[in-house]
Protein backbone atom coordinates (compact mmCIF):
# COMPACT_ATOMS: atom_id res chain seq x y z
CA UNK A 1 0.00 0.00 0.00
CA UNK A 2 1.24 3.27 -1.07
CA UNK A 3 2.39 5.75 1.69
CA UNK A 4 3.54 9.31 1.45
CA UNK A 5 6.97 10.58 2.15
CA UNK A 6 7.44 12.30 5.36
CA UNK A 7 10.73 14.98 4.09
CA UNK A 8 13.22 16.67 5.92
CA UNK A 9 16.43 18.50 5.01
CA UNK A 10 18.47 15.75 4.33
CA UNK A 11 15.98 13.42 2.12
CA UNK A 12 14.62 16.05 0.54
CA UNK A 13 16.64 17.11 -2.48
CA UNK A 14 17.13 13.23 -3.16
CA UNK A 15 13.26 12.62 -3.25
CA UNK A 16 12.26 15.40 -5.29
CA UNK A 17 15.07 15.71 -8.16
CA UNK A 18 13.78 12.91 -10.39
CA UNK A 19 10.07 12.44 -11.78
CA UNK A 20 6.93 14.00 -10.68
CA UNK A 21 6.47 14.95 -6.82
CA UNK A 22 3.41 16.51 -4.85
CA UNK A 23 4.67 18.03 -1.96
CA UNK A 24 2.83 18.82 1.02
CA UNK A 25 4.27 21.78 3.25
CA UNK A 26 1.62 21.66 6.23
CA UNK A 27 1.94 21.87 10.30
CA UNK A 28 -0.60 20.13 13.22
CA UNK A 29 -2.11 23.36 14.40
CA UNK A 30 -3.59 24.43 11.02
CA UNK A 31 -7.33 22.86 10.05
CA UNK A 32 -7.20 22.88 5.98
CA UNK A 33 -3.67 21.25 6.91
CA UNK A 34 -5.72 18.60 8.83
CA UNK A 35 -9.04 18.57 6.21
CA UNK A 36 -6.52 17.68 3.30
CA UNK A 37 -4.47 14.81 5.03
CA UNK A 38 -6.59 12.31 4.13
CA UNK A 39 -6.84 13.67 0.71
CA UNK A 40 -3.40 13.39 0.56
CA UNK A 41 -3.33 9.56 2.22
CA UNK A 42 -5.36 8.42 -0.70
CA UNK A 43 -3.37 10.46 -3.26
CA UNK A 44 -0.27 8.62 -1.77
CA UNK A 45 -2.06 5.30 -2.80
CA UNK A 46 -3.79 5.80 -6.39
CA UNK A 47 -0.44 7.36 -7.46
CA UNK A 48 2.02 4.63 -6.37
CA UNK A 49 4.51 4.20 -8.80
CA UNK A 50 3.58 7.32 -10.96
CA UNK A 51 4.45 10.26 -8.61
CA UNK A 52 5.84 10.64 -5.25
CA UNK A 53 3.67 12.20 -3.25
CA UNK A 54 5.25 13.79 0.20
CA UNK A 55 5.03 15.94 3.07
CA UNK A 56 7.01 18.38 4.70
CA UNK A 57 6.02 19.22 8.66
CA UNK A 58 7.11 23.14 8.66
CA UNK A 59 6.71 23.19 12.56
CA UNK A 60 10.30 20.84 12.56
CA UNK A 61 11.36 21.86 9.28
CA UNK A 62 11.65 25.44 9.11
CA UNK A 63 14.70 25.72 6.86
CA UNK A 64 12.81 23.93 3.73
CA UNK A 65 9.62 26.23 4.45
CA UNK A 66 12.06 29.48 4.23
CA UNK A 67 13.85 27.50 1.37
CA UNK A 68 10.64 27.32 -0.52
CA UNK A 69 9.21 30.95 0.55
CA UNK A 70 6.35 29.06 2.33
CA UNK A 71 4.46 31.88 4.00
CA UNK A 72 0.95 29.96 3.96
CA UNK A 73 -0.13 26.30 4.63
CA UNK A 74 -1.37 24.54 3.39
CA UNK A 75 1.00 25.05 0.78
CA UNK A 76 1.12 22.25 -2.46
CA UNK A 77 4.02 22.32 -4.68
CA UNK A 78 4.68 20.51 -7.16
CA UNK A 79 8.35 19.56 -8.67
CA UNK A 80 9.51 18.04 -11.93
CA UNK A 81 13.02 16.90 -11.98
CA UNK A 82 13.84 19.15 -9.07
CA UNK A 83 12.11 22.05 -10.36
CA UNK A 84 9.01 23.65 -8.95
CA UNK A 85 6.22 23.66 -11.59
CA UNK A 86 3.30 24.27 -9.99
CA UNK A 87 1.95 25.54 -6.98
CA UNK A 88 -1.41 26.08 -4.64
CA UNK A 89 -2.06 27.44 -1.67
CA UNK A 90 -5.06 25.74 0.91
CA UNK A 91 -7.16 23.56 0.84
CA UNK A 92 -8.89 22.00 -2.63
CA UNK A 93 -10.51 18.38 -3.49
CA UNK A 94 -8.86 15.54 -4.29
CA UNK A 95 -9.28 15.86 -7.73
CA UNK A 96 -8.15 19.09 -7.75
CA UNK A 97 -4.88 17.63 -6.71
CA UNK A 98 -5.10 14.70 -9.25
CA UNK A 99 -5.74 17.20 -12.49
CA UNK A 100 -2.25 18.72 -11.56
CA UNK A 101 -0.32 15.29 -11.17
CA UNK A 102 -1.74 13.67 -14.17
CA UNK A 103 -0.91 17.46 -16.11
CA UNK A 104 2.21 16.80 -15.03
CA UNK A 105 2.83 13.08 -16.28
CA UNK A 106 1.01 13.82 -19.30
CA UNK B 1 -30.69 5.82 -3.91
CA UNK B 2 -30.06 7.73 -0.97
CA UNK B 3 -32.68 8.86 1.90
CA UNK B 4 -30.81 12.24 2.30
CA UNK B 5 -27.48 13.62 0.77
CA UNK B 6 -25.66 16.34 3.46
CA UNK B 7 -23.17 18.85 1.07
CA UNK B 8 -20.47 19.89 3.79
CA UNK B 9 -18.79 18.52 6.85
CA UNK B 10 -18.49 21.32 9.12
CA UNK B 11 -20.51 21.62 12.71
CA UNK B 12 -24.12 21.68 10.48
CA UNK B 13 -23.48 19.03 8.66
CA UNK B 14 -22.17 16.52 11.61
CA UNK B 15 -25.41 17.09 13.10
CA UNK B 16 -27.38 16.95 10.82
CA UNK B 17 -25.86 13.02 10.07
CA UNK B 18 -26.21 12.31 13.58
CA UNK B 19 -29.29 13.23 13.81
CA UNK B 20 -30.78 11.89 10.31
CA UNK B 21 -29.49 8.42 11.67
CA UNK B 22 -30.47 7.94 14.84
CA UNK B 23 -33.54 9.46 13.73
CA UNK B 24 -34.12 6.59 11.44
CA UNK B 25 -32.61 7.32 8.01
CA UNK B 26 -31.04 4.51 6.62
CA UNK B 27 -28.76 5.66 3.62
CA UNK B 28 -26.99 9.23 4.41
CA UNK B 29 -24.15 10.33 3.19
CA UNK B 30 -22.34 13.63 4.18
CA UNK B 31 -20.49 15.10 1.42
CA UNK B 32 -16.66 16.81 2.40
CA UNK B 33 -14.12 16.89 0.22
CA UNK B 34 -11.99 16.15 3.30
CA UNK B 35 -11.57 15.31 6.61
CA UNK B 36 -14.62 17.15 8.65
CA UNK B 37 -14.63 20.02 11.35
CA UNK B 38 -15.41 22.85 8.81
CA UNK B 39 -14.36 26.77 8.82
CA UNK B 40 -14.09 26.51 12.95
CA UNK B 41 -10.87 24.53 13.04
CA UNK B 42 -9.77 27.93 11.82
CA UNK B 43 -10.40 30.14 14.97
CA UNK B 44 -7.75 30.11 17.49
CA UNK B 45 -10.24 30.23 19.95
CA UNK B 46 -13.81 29.20 21.29
CA UNK B 47 -14.79 29.95 24.63
CA UNK B 48 -18.75 30.26 23.85
CA UNK B 49 -19.71 26.28 23.06
CA UNK B 50 -21.50 25.36 25.73
CA UNK B 51 -20.66 22.59 27.57
CA UNK B 52 -16.60 23.73 26.70
CA UNK B 53 -15.59 24.94 30.37
CA UNK B 54 -11.97 26.07 29.29
CA UNK B 55 -11.13 28.56 25.79
CA UNK B 56 -10.27 25.55 23.18
CA UNK B 57 -8.80 26.11 19.46
CA UNK B 58 -11.60 25.35 16.46
CA UNK B 59 -9.87 22.42 15.86
CA UNK B 60 -9.81 21.05 19.36
CA UNK B 61 -13.22 21.20 19.65
CA UNK B 62 -14.07 19.79 16.30
CA UNK B 63 -11.92 16.70 17.08
CA UNK B 64 -14.83 14.41 18.22
CA UNK B 65 -17.33 14.89 16.14
CA UNK B 66 -17.25 13.24 13.48
CA UNK B 67 -16.46 9.78 15.27
CA UNK B 68 -20.00 10.59 17.51
CA UNK B 69 -21.54 11.61 14.62
CA UNK B 70 -20.75 8.57 12.45
CA UNK B 71 -22.24 6.14 15.01
CA UNK B 72 -25.39 5.69 14.08
CA UNK B 73 -24.55 5.17 10.33
CA UNK B 74 -23.57 8.55 8.61
CA UNK B 75 -21.11 8.16 5.69
CA UNK B 76 -18.97 10.15 4.76
CA UNK B 77 -17.83 10.04 1.47
CA UNK B 78 -14.64 12.17 0.53
CA UNK B 79 -15.98 14.31 -2.65
CA UNK B 80 -16.96 17.43 -3.64
CA UNK B 81 -20.33 18.33 -4.83
CA UNK B 82 -20.43 20.83 -7.74
CA UNK B 83 -24.29 20.73 -8.15
CA UNK B 84 -27.56 19.75 -7.45
CA UNK B 85 -30.45 19.79 -8.70
CA UNK B 86 -33.64 18.63 -9.45
CA UNK B 87 -34.37 17.58 -13.51
CA UNK B 88 -37.30 15.78 -12.80
CA UNK B 89 -39.88 14.15 -10.80
CA UNK B 90 -39.03 14.64 -6.80
CA UNK B 91 -35.53 12.55 -6.79
CA UNK B 92 -32.71 15.40 -6.44
CA UNK B 93 -29.26 14.65 -8.48
CA UNK B 94 -25.92 15.05 -6.73
CA UNK B 95 -22.86 15.92 -9.11
CA UNK B 96 -19.84 15.33 -7.90
CA UNK B 97 -16.57 16.67 -9.29
CA UNK B 98 -15.25 13.32 -10.49
CA UNK B 99 -17.91 13.21 -12.95
CA UNK B 100 -20.15 10.78 -11.03
CA UNK B 101 -23.73 11.33 -10.38
CA UNK B 102 -26.09 10.02 -6.95
CA UNK B 103 -29.47 10.39 -6.30
CA UNK B 104 -31.33 11.36 -3.14
CA UNK B 105 -34.90 12.01 -1.96
CA UNK B 106 -34.12 14.74 0.49
CA UNK B 107 -30.43 16.97 0.72
CA UNK B 108 -29.37 19.10 3.19
CA UNK B 109 -27.23 22.25 2.29
CA UNK B 110 -24.60 23.34 4.48
CA UNK B 111 -21.15 24.35 2.58
CA UNK B 112 -20.69 27.35 4.75
CA UNK B 113 -18.71 30.75 3.78
CA UNK B 114 -15.73 31.40 3.05
CA UNK B 115 -13.54 34.41 4.05
CA UNK B 116 -13.81 37.64 1.50
CA UNK B 117 -11.03 39.51 0.22
CA UNK B 118 -11.00 43.64 1.34
CA UNK B 119 -10.58 43.95 -2.36
CA UNK B 120 -7.46 46.46 -2.56
CA UNK B 121 -4.45 46.41 -5.30
CA UNK B 122 -2.21 43.66 -4.87
CA UNK B 123 -4.31 41.21 -2.52
CA UNK B 124 -4.84 38.67 -4.66
CA UNK B 125 -1.28 38.67 -6.01
CA UNK B 126 -0.02 38.50 -2.75
CA UNK B 127 -2.15 35.89 -1.62
CA UNK B 128 -0.74 33.11 -0.04
CA UNK B 129 2.81 34.84 -0.01
CA UNK B 130 1.80 37.08 3.05
CA UNK B 131 -1.99 37.90 2.26
CA UNK B 132 -3.61 35.56 4.76
CA UNK B 133 -7.20 35.02 6.10
CA UNK B 134 -5.83 32.27 8.63
CA UNK B 135 -3.88 33.33 11.61
CA UNK B 136 -3.99 30.03 13.15
CA UNK B 137 -2.51 28.04 9.82
CA UNK B 138 -0.06 31.33 9.06
CA UNK B 139 0.79 33.43 12.36
CA UNK B 140 3.58 30.90 12.80
CA UNK B 141 5.57 32.30 9.72
CA UNK B 142 5.65 36.08 11.54
CA UNK B 143 7.11 35.06 14.78
CA UNK B 144 8.79 37.76 16.43
CA UNK B 145 7.80 40.16 13.22
CA UNK B 146 5.24 42.86 12.77
CA UNK B 147 1.91 42.01 11.23
CA UNK B 148 -1.42 43.91 10.17
CA UNK B 149 -4.75 42.63 10.82
CA UNK B 150 -7.78 43.64 8.77
CA UNK B 151 -11.47 44.07 10.22
CA UNK B 152 -13.42 45.11 13.00
CA UNK B 153 -15.79 42.27 14.01
CA UNK B 154 -15.27 39.62 16.60
CA UNK B 155 -12.94 37.44 14.45
CA UNK B 156 -10.52 40.36 12.80
CA UNK B 157 -9.92 41.08 16.92
CA UNK B 158 -9.85 37.36 18.27
CA UNK B 159 -7.02 36.71 15.93
CA UNK B 160 -5.28 40.08 16.23
CA UNK B 161 -5.21 38.90 20.30
CA UNK B 162 -3.99 35.36 18.75
CA UNK B 163 -1.36 37.29 16.53
CA UNK B 164 0.28 39.27 19.63
CA UNK B 165 1.14 36.31 21.27
CA UNK B 166 3.52 35.34 18.24
CA UNK B 167 4.32 38.54 16.83
CA UNK B 168 6.30 41.78 18.00
CA UNK B 169 3.70 43.76 16.92
CA UNK B 170 -0.22 43.78 15.46
CA UNK B 171 -1.75 47.05 13.78
CA UNK B 172 -5.45 46.55 13.35
CA UNK B 173 -6.32 48.50 10.48
CA UNK B 174 -10.19 49.18 10.62
CA UNK B 175 -12.35 51.90 8.26
CA UNK B 176 -14.22 53.33 11.45
CA UNK B 177 -13.29 54.19 15.05
CA UNK B 178 -15.61 51.81 16.47
CA UNK B 179 -15.99 47.93 16.50
CA UNK B 180 -18.44 45.84 16.25
CA UNK B 181 -16.73 43.21 17.93
CA UNK B 182 -17.53 42.40 21.46
CA UNK B 183 -17.22 45.28 24.23
CA UNK B 184 -14.98 42.13 26.08
CA UNK B 185 -13.21 41.52 22.94
CA UNK B 186 -12.49 45.17 22.18
CA UNK B 187 -11.44 45.97 26.11
CA UNK B 188 -8.74 42.98 25.48
CA UNK B 189 -7.12 44.50 22.69
CA UNK B 190 -7.43 47.84 24.00
CA UNK B 191 -5.63 46.66 27.04
CA UNK B 192 -2.73 44.63 24.86
CA UNK B 193 0.29 46.35 24.25
CA UNK B 194 1.44 44.90 21.57
CA UNK B 195 -1.93 45.94 19.21
CA UNK B 196 -1.97 49.33 17.62
CA UNK B 197 -5.26 50.49 16.67
CA UNK B 198 -4.76 52.00 12.92
CA UNK B 199 -8.65 53.85 12.83
CA UNK B 200 -10.54 55.31 10.13
CA UNK B 201 -8.14 54.05 7.16
CA UNK B 202 -9.32 51.82 4.32
CA UNK B 203 -6.47 49.52 2.81
CA UNK B 204 -4.75 51.13 0.02
CA UNK B 205 -2.38 48.65 -1.44
CA UNK B 206 -0.27 45.79 -0.25
CA UNK B 207 3.64 45.87 -2.35
CA UNK B 208 6.41 43.35 -2.28
CA UNK B 209 8.63 41.17 -4.48
CA UNK B 210 9.42 37.94 -5.89
CA UNK B 211 9.85 36.40 -2.16
CA UNK B 212 5.89 38.17 -0.84
CA UNK B 213 4.54 41.19 0.72
CA UNK B 214 6.75 43.81 2.22
CA UNK B 215 4.03 45.78 3.16
CA UNK B 216 0.79 47.49 3.37
CA UNK B 217 -0.23 51.27 2.87
CA UNK B 218 -3.52 52.30 4.02
CA UNK B 219 -5.38 55.46 3.86
CA UNK B 220 -6.69 58.03 5.97
CA UNK B 221 -10.41 58.55 5.11
CA UNK B 222 -10.89 62.07 6.26
CA UNK B 223 -7.59 63.22 5.01
CA UNK B 224 -6.53 61.24 2.17
CA UNK B 225 -2.87 60.84 4.18
CA UNK B 226 -1.11 57.74 3.28
CA UNK B 227 -0.05 55.53 5.76
CA UNK B 228 2.74 53.09 5.81
CA UNK B 229 2.98 50.11 7.82
CA UNK B 230 6.07 47.68 6.36
CA UNK B 231 4.84 44.51 7.55
CA UNK B 232 5.77 40.83 6.23
CA UNK B 233 2.03 39.76 7.08
CA UNK B 234 -1.37 40.90 6.49
CA UNK B 235 -4.23 39.03 7.69
CA UNK B 236 -7.80 39.68 6.67
CA UNK B 237 -10.91 39.37 8.43
CA UNK B 238 -13.91 41.49 6.59
CA UNK B 239 -16.84 39.20 6.59
CA UNK B 240 -17.57 35.79 4.67
CA UNK B 241 -19.47 34.93 1.46
CA UNK B 242 -22.03 31.79 1.51
CA UNK B 243 -21.06 29.04 -0.55
CA UNK B 244 -23.99 28.43 -2.69
CA UNK B 245 -22.04 27.05 -6.04
CA UNK B 246 -23.48 23.79 -5.59
CA UNK B 247 -27.10 25.14 -6.11
CA UNK B 248 -26.62 27.18 -9.13
CA UNK B 249 -27.73 25.36 -12.05
CA UNK B 250 -26.65 25.25 -15.32
CA UNK B 251 -29.20 28.13 -16.57
CA UNK B 252 -27.62 30.22 -13.52
CA UNK B 253 -30.46 30.36 -11.71
CA UNK B 254 -30.58 28.77 -7.88
CA UNK B 255 -32.74 25.74 -7.38
CA UNK B 256 -34.24 27.33 -4.55
CA UNK B 257 -34.92 31.27 -3.26
CA UNK B 258 -31.24 32.67 -2.26
CA UNK B 259 -31.82 36.65 -1.16
CA UNK B 260 -29.59 39.41 -2.50
CA UNK B 261 -26.28 38.36 -0.67
CA UNK B 262 -27.05 35.07 -2.09
CA UNK B 263 -27.86 33.28 0.80
CA UNK B 264 -30.66 30.83 0.90
CA UNK B 265 -34.02 31.34 2.22
CA UNK B 266 -35.23 29.00 4.92
CA UNK B 267 -38.10 29.11 7.33
CA UNK B 268 -37.64 28.01 11.25
CA UNK B 269 -37.73 24.46 10.42
CA UNK B 270 -34.55 25.11 7.45
CA UNK B 271 -36.80 24.14 4.20
CA UNK B 272 -35.85 26.03 1.30
CA UNK B 273 -38.19 26.97 -0.71
CA UNK B 274 -37.77 23.68 -2.64
CA UNK B 275 -39.70 20.81 -0.84
CA UNK B 276 -37.24 18.38 0.24
CA UNK B 277 -34.11 20.78 0.14
CA UNK B 278 -33.23 22.21 3.70
CA UNK B 279 -30.29 24.51 4.26
CA UNK B 280 -28.04 24.77 7.58
CA UNK B 281 -25.37 26.79 8.71
CA UNK B 282 -23.59 29.65 7.33
CA UNK B 283 -25.43 29.84 4.11
CA UNK B 284 -28.80 30.60 4.98
CA UNK B 285 -30.12 33.88 5.93
CA UNK B 286 -29.28 35.76 8.94
CA UNK B 287 -27.30 33.12 10.16
CA UNK B 288 -25.37 33.97 13.25
CA UNK B 289 -22.37 32.35 12.33
CA UNK B 290 -22.05 30.08 15.56
CA UNK B 291 -20.49 26.48 16.21
CA UNK B 292 -23.83 26.38 18.13
CA UNK B 293 -26.14 27.47 15.86
CA UNK B 294 -24.98 25.73 13.33
CA UNK B 295 -25.06 22.51 14.96
CA UNK B 296 -28.61 23.02 15.73
CA UNK B 297 -29.58 24.23 12.00
CA UNK B 298 -28.54 21.27 11.38
CA UNK B 299 -30.67 19.19 13.65
CA UNK B 300 -33.72 21.04 13.00
CA UNK B 301 -32.93 20.48 9.35
CA UNK B 302 -32.73 16.39 9.88
CA UNK B 303 -35.90 16.28 11.88
CA UNK B 304 -37.65 17.70 8.51
CA UNK B 305 -35.92 15.99 6.40
CA UNK B 306 -36.60 12.77 8.22
CA UNK B 307 -40.51 13.68 8.40
CA UNK B 308 -40.12 14.72 4.71
CA UNK B 309 -38.38 11.30 3.67
CA UNK B 310 -41.32 8.93 5.86
CA UNK B 311 -43.87 11.36 4.07
CA UNK B 312 -42.40 10.23 0.71
CA UNK B 313 -42.20 6.66 1.80
CA UNK B 314 -45.98 6.73 2.77
CA UNK B 315 -47.23 8.02 -0.61
CA UNK B 316 -45.00 5.69 -2.21
CA UNK B 317 -43.08 8.79 -4.10
CA UNK B 318 -39.56 9.01 -5.28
Amino acid sequence: MGKYIELTGSNFDETVKEGVTLVDFWAPWCGPCRMIAPVIEELAEEYEGKAKIAKVNTDEEQDLAIKFGIRSIPSILFFKDGQVVDQMVGAASKQAFAEKLDALLG
Amino acid sequence: MLDLAIIGGGPAGLTAGLYATRGGLEHVVMYEKGMPGGAITQSSEVENYPGITEVVTGMELMQDWPKQCMRFGLKHEMAEVTRVSRPEGLCFKIELSDGSVETAKSVIVCTGSTPKRAGFKGEDEFFGRGVSTCATCDGFFYKGKEVAVIGGGDTALEEALYLANICSKVYVVHRRDEFRASPATVRRVKENEKIELVLNVVPDEVYGDAMGVQGLKVQKRDTDEIIDLPVPGIFIFVGNNVNNGVLKQEDGTFLCEVNEYGEVVVDLLMQTSEKGLFAAGDLRVLAPKQVVCAAGDGANAAIGAIAYVEHLHRENLC
